[in-house]
């Protein structure tokens, strides 16, 4: 799977992507969610707060009781701030 | 119908008048553009920096015109959207939409730039005095969207 971050997620985490092969004990966002907050200080700071935070699965928005399957994208960002004031 | 997502700046007066020129027996062309603010005092921005996510972007922009397009009789639509770095005063986004009737493109303009500001995957890096910070989504932008949610 490959994994995207954006914006202060990426910031926080410290680079922009990560592939790796799907953990077994993962079959939903949320499940990839808590890998993830494992994985080092700066992803657990990274998604310390859930609640700031929103996903993309092979570029559509979904929740986080999303299913993921090895070959997924998945992105992990702020809530989007496009257009204008 | 057609989505740009691009660094350049564009011609707004070129952009409205070949979507008008796109669409079927067009009686009227609805237009917004969004501007970076300077902002002011305190709040002066050097600079606003917006990111996206390739791909996603686009395929996005393309759900939000396909569903203005289910809602409204348009005959043409254009949306452009820039990123990188901009500075006060520059063009950030475009809408345009063409119908027969005023009130469709006039409606579909205003669904399209309430919608793109929840749904399209940007983000803004606001460059102040005292260094830079991500612009938070704000509440009156899902407010905004909600209103064109239709009633069950």
């Amino acid at each position: 799977m490959k994994i995207l971050y954006f914006a202060s997620i990426r910031e926080k985490i410290g680079h922009g992507e990560d592939e790796a092969p799907m953990p077994p004990s993962v079959a939903s966002v949320a499940d990839l969610v808590a890998w993830l907050q494992t994985r080092g200080d700066n992803y657990a700071r990274a998604f310390g707060n859930l609640r700031g935070i929103r996903v993309a699965v092979n570029q559509e928005h979904v929740k986080f009781d999303h299913p993921v399957v090895d070959g997924d994208e998945i992105a992990f960002f702020p809530p989007v701030t496009g257009g204008s004031r | 119908m057609t989505i740009r997502v691009q660094r350049e700046d564009f011609d707004i007066g070129a952009e409205i008048a070949r979507v008008g020129k796109d669409g079927n027996d067009v009686g009227g062309i609805a237009s917004f553009v969004g501007i970076v603010r300077g902002g002011e005092g305190e709040d002066a921005i050097g600079a606003m920096t917006l990111e996206h996510y390739p791909g996603m972007t686009e395929k996005e922009l393309e759900r939000i015109e396909a569903e203005a397009r289910v809602r409204w009789p348009i005959s043409a639509s254009l949306i452009v959207h820039r990123y990188g770095r901009l500075l006060p005063g520059e063009n950030i986004v475009l809408v345009v939409t063409a119908s027969r009737h005023r009130h469709a493109a006039l409606e579909a303009c205003e669904f399209l730039i309430d919608w793109l500001k929840t749904k399209a995957p940007f983000w803004k890096h606001e460059e102040t005095a005292d260094g830079g910070k991500w612009v938070d989504a704000r509440e009156a932008d899902d407010t905004a969207a909600a209103r064109w949610n239709k009633k069950a």
